[in-house]
């Protein structure tokens, strides 16, 4: 050395994880439900997948380097993150336009207006896939049935059979004076639900492949188990409450968390750091929150799926969850002996 | 296995020194003793230029209560009583003595024999400790007179000895506790003594089994002595966190360590209690861990008061090649050495290397609220916010969110994935917030 020794103020040393490690983690941990649906749907799969990070990514780059005339921030990998996930939420036969569409609503309006990464009060990828389903509802309804599961509109076989979610289809079903005993009979097995043999959004069909993302992040320690099992949590609570009062009209706890993206939404959106509470405690009710609204939209609203009007709506609720729930200060409690 | 509840970090361990027997570094040629080596007033110089001093005499005078004794660490001739540079660049006071020989004070006792005995009274043991220049030897430098000084109204009901060492790299503490282990637990025995405490609780990580084992072995006819072995997690060997470790009390917001009955010493503050009521050994040296990913030869090294920092690090082999910063004490609470000629002072627990790459820091990125720097925060605090306000300089609202109460541990800024410098910011807040607070209590100053 004899140079002058460098000089800085305490700690000196910093841990492992950092902002790009972490997403990193956050897609391999994604990777075994793209698997899923890609043998489930095949390479429409990936082309949806690739379209959305493509635009995420080409998005994000051009607005932050052209409009706010900043440094390229792709080194951080979220915009990747957000393209996945995206993606995820769009089902398989979704036109490239409508994609690129989606991509850019969720990074120019969903996160770079704002300013970006860390700045954004709503989830990106949920941005892009609300605008779509309120602008292109037939199209973001549709799925196509997979080939190897009896479509629930009738047609076996078909390939690109257009029909409902599951969700949907037992919507339909009980509004229109059908009782779960009826329906059960028709829907898919649990086990197709937990494999991914479903009709459904690309990400949120295989259910196991979520679960092996989610032991990958906890072990990672990229999100703690708060905020996924609050969310779980709260929705098979309120379906265990209404299925006890009613089991013909009410589908149970089980059901509700196979499908329409809980599972996707619990470990991988609801999670986003940037939109989700700073405490624990904060955590827990957040994610409550989102699994009772829900069951809620399920239940009594409009759509059959609630998952993304939940997180959003709990999204704007976090900056009020933050200020008033905080940490347990170490010593708060003077303690008598 | 028990361990402090709220937060916290596990870094990497590297005690690469810890199989390092303890090895004497021979005399400086020139010993420059600062006069503030410990928290509290400046000890007042009481020798003066071309005075001759032996080993163990004092040389400066502690000014009040909360202070210390300073002792000339080798024998020789005193060559300026004036502000030297000290490990940061700054001048401060403090006396030099070019070594001639080690001739002793009388009265000392060089020898190995151990001596348990102890008749003294508390005021006796106190007061030989204060005589002693004894200080908290982790790094804190309180004068330990003053902690066994209980105040009126509070009653220490146990003492809690501090063997965590929980600071990666540092391996002092695990070897004194392996190699001076008798001397230790007389010299805890002194300070229940000196507390009139009934019990005693000896906290040592679990990454020290034979440590902790030893000790054990020490204790086993002594039970009103216990060792605790505690889970490895940062900041453990801190006094709040340790306090509630061993007993499950939280020292209250605001309070001192005593308001739970609890009296926390270091181990090496232990060995030197013991040295200075039995040997009349005052605090002249100690053992220092030198040690760095690139340094040739980590070692424990026994180091007398004065000695230039670089004298260590040229023992182990020299500065290398890579070297960016050098640290003083551990890598997440020590601090960076501006000036490598400035001496070892009786805070110094370690000296650390850092190679160039890891020295400098990464850009600070934007936060992501990731939420991890409150979920590490062993007070419960939220560093995140804590740095905002302190950079917005709303120092009401970082006095209600009771920044007062962080222990600059430094687990937010080393968790942090956008690299923010958390607990910068959090020191400026703080202080100034202290500031306000003291300038409301006395309005005149």
């Amino acid at each position: 050395m004899e140079k002058k020794p460098i000089v800085s103020p305490s700690p000196h040393i910093h841990g492992p994880q950092n902002t790009a490690r972490l997403m990193r983690d956050v897609l391999i941990a994604l990777a075994p439900a793209l698997v899923v649906s890609t043998i489930v749907y095949g390479a429409n799969a990936l082309l949806v997948t690739g379209v959305s990070v493509a635009a995420c990514v080409a998005f994000e780059y051009l607005i932050q380097r052209y409009l706010l005339k900043g440094e390229s921030t792709l080194g951080n990998w979220s915009a990747v993150v957000t393209g996945v996930l995206l993606g995820f939420n769009l089902p398989s036969t979704l036109p490239v336009w409508m994609i690129v569409l989606g991509a850019l609503v969720a990074i120019g309006v969903g996160k770079m207006s704002f300013g970006g990464l860390g700045r954004n009060p709503f989830n990106p990828a949920l941005v892009g896939r609300v605008f779509l389903l309120i602008s292109f509802p037939v199209q973001m309804t549709g799925f196509a049935t997979p080939s190897n599961v009896d479509s629930l509109s009738g047609a076996t076989g078909a390939d690109a059979v257009s029909g409902p979610t599951l969700l949907g289809y037992v919507k339909e079903a009980l509004a229109t004076g059908g009782t779960t005993s009826e329906v059960a009979g028709r829907l898919t097995s649990y086990s197709d639900m937990l494999l991914g043999f479903k009709a459904g959004s690309l990400g949120e069909i295989a259910a196991l492949a979520l679960l092996l993302g989610f032991a990958y992040m906890l072990c990672r320690k990229v999100i703690t188990w708060h905020i996924p099992v609050a969310v779980l949590g709260s929705m098979a609570a309120f379906g265990a409450l209404l299925w006890a009062i009613d089991p013909m009209h009410y589908m149970n706890p089980a059901f509700h968390l196979l499908t329409g993206g809980a599972l996707l939404g619990a470990i991988f959106m609801a999670t986003d750091y940037v939109t989700s509470p700073m405490t624990h405690k904060g955590m827990l009710i957040y994610g409550a929150g989102i699994g009772l609204i829900t069951m809620l939209i399920r239940v009594w609203g409009s759509y059959p799926e609630g998952m993304s009007f939940a997180i959003l709506i709990m999204n704007a609720v976090v900056p009020l969850i933050d200020k008033y729930v905080k940490p347990e200060r170490f010593g708060r409690a003077v303690k008598t002996k | 296995m028990k361990g402090f509840s709220k937060g916290g970090i596990h870094a990497p361990e590297y005690k690469i020194s810890s199989r390092k027997a303890v090895v004497s570094l021979p005399l400086p040629e020139i010993a420059v003793v600062p006069l503030s080596q410990h928290i509290g007033a400046p000890a007042v110089p009481c020798v003066s230029k071309g005075d001759t001093v032996r080993t163990g005499q004092v040389i400066a005078t502690a000014a009040g209560f909360v202070s210390s004794n300073i002792h000339a660490p080798v024998s020789g001739t005193v060559i300026a009583v004036d502000a030297t540079p000290d490990a940061g660049g700054m001048r401060k006071p403090s006396v030099s003595i070019r070594t001639d020989g080690d001739v002793w004070m009388d009265g000392i006792d060089r020898s190995d024999t151990l001596v348990e005995e102890c008749r003294l009274s508390k005021q006796e043991i106190v007061d030989k400790i204060k005589e002693a220049g004894i200080v908290g030897m982790g790094g804190a430098t309180f004068p330990t007179h003053v902690k066994l000084s209980v105040p009126a109204g509070k009653k220490a009901e146990c003492l809690i000895i501090n063997g965590v060492e929980c600071e990666p790299f540092l391996t002092a503490d695990h070897r004194i506790m392996l190699e001076k282990g008798e001397q230790i637990v007389a010299g805890i025995e002194i300070l229940i003594r000196a507390l009139e405490v009934p019990r005693a609780y000896i906290g040592i990580e679990n990454n020290k089994p034979d440590a902790i084992e030893h000790m054990e072995r020490l204790c086993a006819s002594r039970p009103h002595i216990e060792v605790v072995p505690l889970r490895v997690r940062y900041p453990q060997g801190g006094e709040k966190q340790l306090i509630e470790a061993v007993t499950g009390r939280e020292v209250p917001s605001g309070g001192l360590p005593i308001d739970t009955g609890a009296v926390v010493q270091n181990v090496g503050t232990a060995l030197a209690v013991y040295e200075a009521v039995q040997k009349n050994k005052p605090l002249i040296e100690r053992v220092v861990t030198v040690t760095g990913k690139a340094l040739a030869e980590p070692a424990n090294l026994k180091v007398r008061i004065g000695t230039p920092i670089r004298s260590l690090i040229e023992f182990c082999g020299g500065l290398p090649q890579d070297a960016g910063k050098v640290i003083n004490g551990g890598p997440m609470m020590g601090r960076a050495v501006a000036n490598l000629d400035a001496p070892v002072t009786k805070g110094t627990s370690g000296i650390l290397i850092i190679r160039q790459k890891g020295a400098v820091r990464k850009p600070a990125l934007s936060c992501i609220k990731c939420a991890k720097c409150v979920g590490v925060c062993p007070m419960g605090l939220e560093p995140y916010l804590l740095s905002k306000l302190s950079q917005r300089a709303r120092y009401d609202e970082l006095e209600a969110l009771k920044i007062t109460d962080c222990i600059e541990c430094g687990s937010c800024s080393y968790t942090c994935p956008s690299y923010l410098p958390l607990l910068d910011y959090i020191r400026l807040g703080k202080a100034e917030t202290l500031r306000r607070i003291r300038s409301r209590k006395n309005p005149e100053k």
